[in-house]
């Protein structure tokens, strides 16, 4: 046990080195971040100059040593845009994503379960197949679209609820700034909610009901009905039982994602959170930002990755390396 | 997904094809909806250039004062006239659809294409040859499954720029897309591929063929193939509508095709900046047809789904 | 898209303080004096001197304040300094009046010890204003309410970069350990950077940058009181969210209106659009000098040859790039200079009709009947509607047979494409922050060499040009100034170094009930604002 944790983190280490690597590599195609730092009656010397003393100039291992030296002992710099140290920027703007990132994660697992189990209990029927082709518009449309015509109908048209923005927040603990606990806040987080979960709720709710439909016909189940077992507790106590697993396990490793395509729906909806925060980095050519956010994503990664296989191994020790049967 | 990547039998597709799933074809009316959709939307995009009834790929024919016509009615400084209005530069919306549409499917078929090609390889690689081989690219195909795939394409499309002369990047940008999309897409066709192999190295004839001298790989590549075929397929289905998708989004981050040749993820991003000013037209029919294209692919992908895995006959 | 309610009601700030105060006065009272300002972006920091940028000027114009100031009109306004002129003793030497009984938000007093430090500070690198103050060589107090700053030379028209410097209490940049500009390069926020004590008519209450800044009227300011007591700031980045959060009443003011929705914002009930010129030009260059383009087919650089660069002006339409692109929101003009700046002719900004028949007999004259292709490089978020701008251009190129390939991308990609020569046509806007066609010619006109040239992506290169251009820096003379402005304007528009497209025109969009005018830097000023 101790040998595999330890040649995963070692496996993990190299991942978010790699990772790290390539940003860097990186850095230098996205643009110049002097040419968005300083005015435009900058002479080109003075560039030159400002250019070296941020050792944008070095070459791109040299740059990768000192970041990586600095970033074990956690200090990421300043950013260029906003002045601030990024470690302090992005745990400020780290618990919008995440409240995002959990509502709408819960919101796509309730919506994705309930109607994943009915149209797999009502295969055919005109409602399943309504919701089965209504929920697939989720994945048809680009989500800035989705997130464009929400703030159009709900709060243009109708004004229920905010355009943009986080509402009013409140600090839980010393840095923990919520919008939960608020009116507006509560507000606020609805239509970004649904424009970030609407596409995992669809794929939640598709690999439910594919799953549902197979333990339903297997031998098990089958036996469980002729025990004489009532349909609830059939469906219920055993065929979902036996599906939540693999879908919550892919659930969990679509959290890379969900934090990925808030880097949209922040944009849109002015969320305050580290996705609009990486964009913007990338259009100043932020690189302190843009490298400790990259680093960010590859250890949520990193940890996901790392929670799965740990709990692969505790629930089957024969699964060493091979985990991928249970993982499409 | 689990159902039908499992052992799939020798010869089953071919049979199936034959019968049984042309049978259900015709049994579900959506399944018919949603090919004729989709048939008709990928014939006019290939025939777009004889179909539109302007070039907007060519600057030349563009007249900017033909700029906002609503659709239907008289352009009030030019007097023309378009079916489905003009854009902001005077493009006509019908025919920039239909070649939007070309460019969207060309990126989306490629980029299945791209990823078919390197799923599959590396899936036969990882099976056949077993050890660590199999264990790195498994380990490699979790990164990727994990990794946010847009933000895979936003460094890839950093990377290429880097390596790509400045005269050619406009050239070039489609293909980096391709790449981009079709690289954040190969692990499932690996998957299926290696199960596959893995089940069907150890069968006789492999072995047999191992024994006349004929190479292994030929084999499997011959007798694997048809069998995962099924499977390959409604991953390749699905695929699609998200490529095109994935591009509309790419597209929205400020990486994609040149504004001069828009895609209709392009456009969408295009039209959205009109839909408080009154223009409704430049975004509601570019984003009707990227509806219509990916709903009515995704519903084939399903029916496709349901339609090859027998147990749910 | 109507306006179904006026929501009133004020966010309700952190402070507690702030939202009793909000709650206390009545619904109507409380909008009319709360301003929820959006634009596209936030200022970058709050240190007066760090960033010489739009944004970061605009709200620091609330907080801090300026010696001059620069009205609607383009003019120069009394602000901290009552009065200046260069010294009758030396020419080389500004005096500068400092205004008495002003006090800085902290309470003390603001002297012209104050003045000399802030003037100090934004010219010592690592400032973001030294560029404008290269010329100064010492600053002196000479007593309480005089300043002399002594120029290395005769500097006319100092006075002039002088509006976007910010005075700032040396004893309070002692206290904080900010005596120099934020230093990129230290690795540690600046104090200044979120915290402000200026003179300016607002005070600091709240700031979480890129989310909101919440300031209140300073009681002690020396001017009149403003209408406007409490200002909340907050970026919108996205255009359409930007203009949903006022057609929804989440906001009063929106700074950055895309020219598309103005006309329907104008005919939406409840809403207001003003517009007014930007001090901003938009136009094309290309390389001129060099004996072959890297992006095109052509053997040697048509842009070398006068005739072509004549065809290019004779193929673009600029009133069909403001009627259509634009939305008629542009003025047209054929120099590359805005009409508030000191050298501008009427003669200069005329041109005629497209004429494409004989643009396309000077190509051939050219020895292109045929064309070529060159890439176009464009900035996509940079100015309004720049990539259509762009797209616009390539069509009506493409009737004389230049084949062009549109290069559009972020500014942090576009800008040095230009700055290292690595562009054969692009797209550049240009503002003239001192008024004076002086500023044009160093940066744009002549040749790259020093602090000259650096915006120079013509590569153009003219040393007779050079020598006047340097003489007008130290011409005392105002009239004789002016006069070799106009000689090297002929010779510019002569040479066509530059294919110029239109002047930006700004639209701020309100609530009806606000009174606000444009400012030709972008930099409206909430002082300002009446409500009817």
């Amino acid at each position: 046990m101790t040998a595999f944790i330890l040649r995963r983190l070692a496996q993990s280490v190299i991942v978010m080195l790699t990772v790290a690597l390539v940003a860097f590599a990186l850095f230098r195609f996205v643009g110049d971040p002097i040419a968005s730092m300083v005015g435009q009656e900058t002479t080109l010397a003075e560039r030159a100059e400002m250019r070296a003393a941020l050792g944008l100039d070095d070459p791109f291992l040299v740059q990768f040593w000192n970041f990586i030296a600095r970033a074990v002992t956690g200090d990421f710099g300043i950013s260029y845009r906003l002045q601030q140290p990024v470690m302090e920027l992005i745990l400020s703007r780290l618990p919008a994503t995440l409240e995002l990132a959990l509502v709408s994660g819960i919101m796509a697992f309730v919506f994705g379960v309930g109607f994943g189990v009915y149209t797999a209990l009502r295969r055919g029927g005109w409602l399943s197949s309504t919701i089965m082709t209504v929920s697939l518009i989720g994945v048809s449309l680009p989500t800035f679209l989705i997130g464009v015509l929400l703030i159009w109908v709900f709060a243009v048209e109708l004004q229920w609820l905010p355009s943009f923005g986080r509402g009013d927040t409140v600090y839980v603990g010393d840095w923990w700034r919520t919008g939960l606990l608020t009116e507006s806040g509560r507000a606020s987080l609805i239509l970004p909610a649904i424009t970030l979960g609407l596409y995992q709720m669809t794929l939640i709710m598709r690999l439910v009901r594919a799953e549902m439909l197979e333990v339903l016909r297997t031998d098990y189940i089958k036996f469980a009905r002729a025990r004489g077992l009532s349909n609830r507790a059939v469906n219920f106590g055993h065929a979902l039982k036996n599906t939540l697993v693999p879908v919550i396990t892919i659930t969990g490793l679509q959290l890379g994602s969900i934090i990925a395509f808030s880097i949209i729906t922040e944009t849109v909806f002015q969320w305050p959170g580290v996705g609009a925060l990486f964009i913007n980095s990338v259009r100043f050519v932020d690189v302190p930002v843009m490298a400790a956010y990259l680093m960010l994503i590859a250890l949520v990664f990193v940890v996901i990755n790392l929670i799965v296989d740990l709990l692969y191994y505790a629930v089957d020790p024969r699964l060493r390396v091979d985990r991928a049967n249970a993982r499409h | 997904m689990s159902d039908i990547f499992k052992k799939p039998e020798p010869g089953r597709f071919a049979r199936a094809w034959d019968s049984d799933i042309a049978y259900s074809f015709r049994k579900s009316p959506l399944a018919i909806v949603a090919a004729t959709v989709s048939l008709l939307i990928i014939l006019a995009a290939i025939f777009a250039p004889w179909i539109a009834p302007h070039d907007p790929f060519n600057p030349a024919t563009l007249n900017l004062m033909d700029g906002f016509t609503p659709p239907m009615e008289p352009n009030q400084f030019t007097g023309n006239t378009y079916w489905l209005g003009t854009d902001n530069q005077g493009r006509d919306v019908f025919s920039t659809i239909l070649y939007g549409a070309r460019i969207s499917l060309f990126v989306g078929f490629m980029a299945v294409a791209f990823a078919m090609v390197l799923g599959i390889t590396l899936g036969l690689i990882a099976g056949y040859r077993g050890g660590w081989v199999d264990s790195l690219l498994m380990r490699v195909a979790d990164v990727q499954l994990t990794f946010p795939s847009i933000l895979l394409a936003l460094l890839i499309f950093g990377v290429a720029r880097g390596f790509i002369p400045p005269a050619y990047r406009e050239a070039m940008a489609i293909w980096v897309l391709i790449v981009a999309i079709g690289l954040s897409e190969w692990v499932q066709y690996a998957r299926v591929v290696r199960g596959a192999t893995m089940v069907e190295k150890s069968k006789e004839y492999v072995q047999a063929a191992r024994v006349i001298g004929a190479h292994p790989a030929k084999i499997l590549v011959r007798h694997i193939l048809p069998n995962v075929m099924g499977p390959v397929l409604v991953i390749a289905t699905i695929g699609l509508a998200l490529a095109i998708i994935a591009e509309a989004t790419l597209s929205f981050l400020g990486v994609g095709v040149p504004s001069t040749q828009p895609s209709l993820g392009t456009l969408i991003r295009i039209g959205q900046g009109f839909l408080f000013s009154g223009e409704w037209w430049i975004l509601l029919f570019p984003s009707l047809t990227l509806l219509a294209l990916a709903l009515s692919v995704n519903l084939l992908g399903d029916w496709l789904r349901d339609a090859l895995n027998p147990r749910l006959r | 898209m109507f306006m179904k309610s006026h929501i009133s009601a004020t966010r309700s700030s952190l402070m507690a303080g702030i939202a009793v105060a909000a709650l206390t006065v009545s619904g109507a009272m409380a909008s009319a004096e709360t301003i929820r300002w959006a634009r596209v972006a936030d200022a970058l920091t709050l240190d007066p001197h760090s960033q010489n940028e739009g944004p970061t000027h605009t709200l620091n114009h609330h907080i801090y304040e300026t010696l001059v100031g620069r009205a609607i009109d383009g003019s120069l306004t009394a602000s901290l300094a009552t009065d200046w002129g260069i010294s009758e003793d030396d020419e080389n030497v500004w005096v500068f009046t400092i205004r008495e009984g002003v006090t800085f938000h902290d309470g003390s007093p603001m002297t012209a010890e104050d003045v000399v430090f802030s003037l100090d500070r934004a010219r010592t690198p690592p400032s973001g204003m030294a560029a404008l103050h290269a010329a100064v060589e010492e600053v002196t107090a000479v007593d309480d309410t005089t300043v002399h700053v002594r120029m290395s030379g005769p500097a006319p028209l100092y006075v002039q970069n002088l509006t976007n410097t910010f005075i700032m209490s040396k004893a309070w940049a002692e206290a904080n350990g900010v005596e120099t500009a934020p230093n990129f390069a230290a690795g540690e926020e600046a104090y200044s950077v979120r915290n402000a004590n200026g003179t300016g008519p607002y005070v600091l209450v709240e700031r979480d940058p890129e989310v909101r800044t919440v300031l209140q009227a300073f009681d002690g300011h020396w001017g009149d009181a403003p209408a406007v007591t409490e200002i909340i700031y907050t970026p919108i980045a996205e255009a359409a969210t930007r203009v949903a959060a006022l057609l929804s009443g989440e906001v009063d003011i929106v700074q950055d209106v895309p020219v598309q929705d103005i006309a329907r914002l104008e005919q939406t009930d409840g809403v207001r659009v003003v517009r007014g010129p930007e001090n901003r030009n938009i136009f094309f260059s290309y390389d001129m000098s060099s004996d072959s383009l890297a992006s095109s087919d052509a053997e040697d650089n048509p842009f070398a040859k006068p005739e072509v660069r004549e065809a290019m002006a004779l193929a673009i339409d600029r009133n069909a790039i403001r009627q259509v692109v634009m939305r008629g929101e542009s003025q047209p003009s054929a120099a590359p200079l805005p009409p508030f700046v000191n050298g501008w002719t009427e003669e200069m900004d005329a041109f005629g009709d497209p004429d494409l028949e004989r643009a396309a007999e000077l190509m051939a004259e050219a020895g292109y009947p045929n064309g070529f292709s060159v890439q176009l490089d464009c900035p996509n978020d940079r100015y309004l509607n720049d990539e259509s701008i762009c797209q616009a251009l390539v069509g009506m190129l493409a009737r004389i047979d230049i084949r062009v390939d549109l290069n559009a991308q972020t500014r942090s990609l576009h800008f040095p494409l230009i700055e290292n020569w690595e562009t054969d046509f692009y797209l550049l806007g240009w503002g003239v922050p001192t008024f004076d066609s002086q500023y044009v010619f160093d940066f744009l006109v002549h040749t790259r060499e020093g602090s000259y040239g650096s915006f120079n992506g013509s590569r153009y290169s003219n040393p007779d040009l050079d020598a006047k251009i340097q003489l007008l820096s130290t011409m005392t003379d105002l009239e004789e100034r002016d006069a070799l402005i106009a000689e090297i304007w002929d010779e510019v528009m002569e040479e066509r170094i530059f294919l110029n497209v239109h002047n930006q025109v700004l639209a701020y969009a309100m609530r009806d009930n606000i009174n606000l005018d444009v400012h030709p830097e972008n930099q409206p000023k909430m002082t300002t604002v009446t409500f009817d």
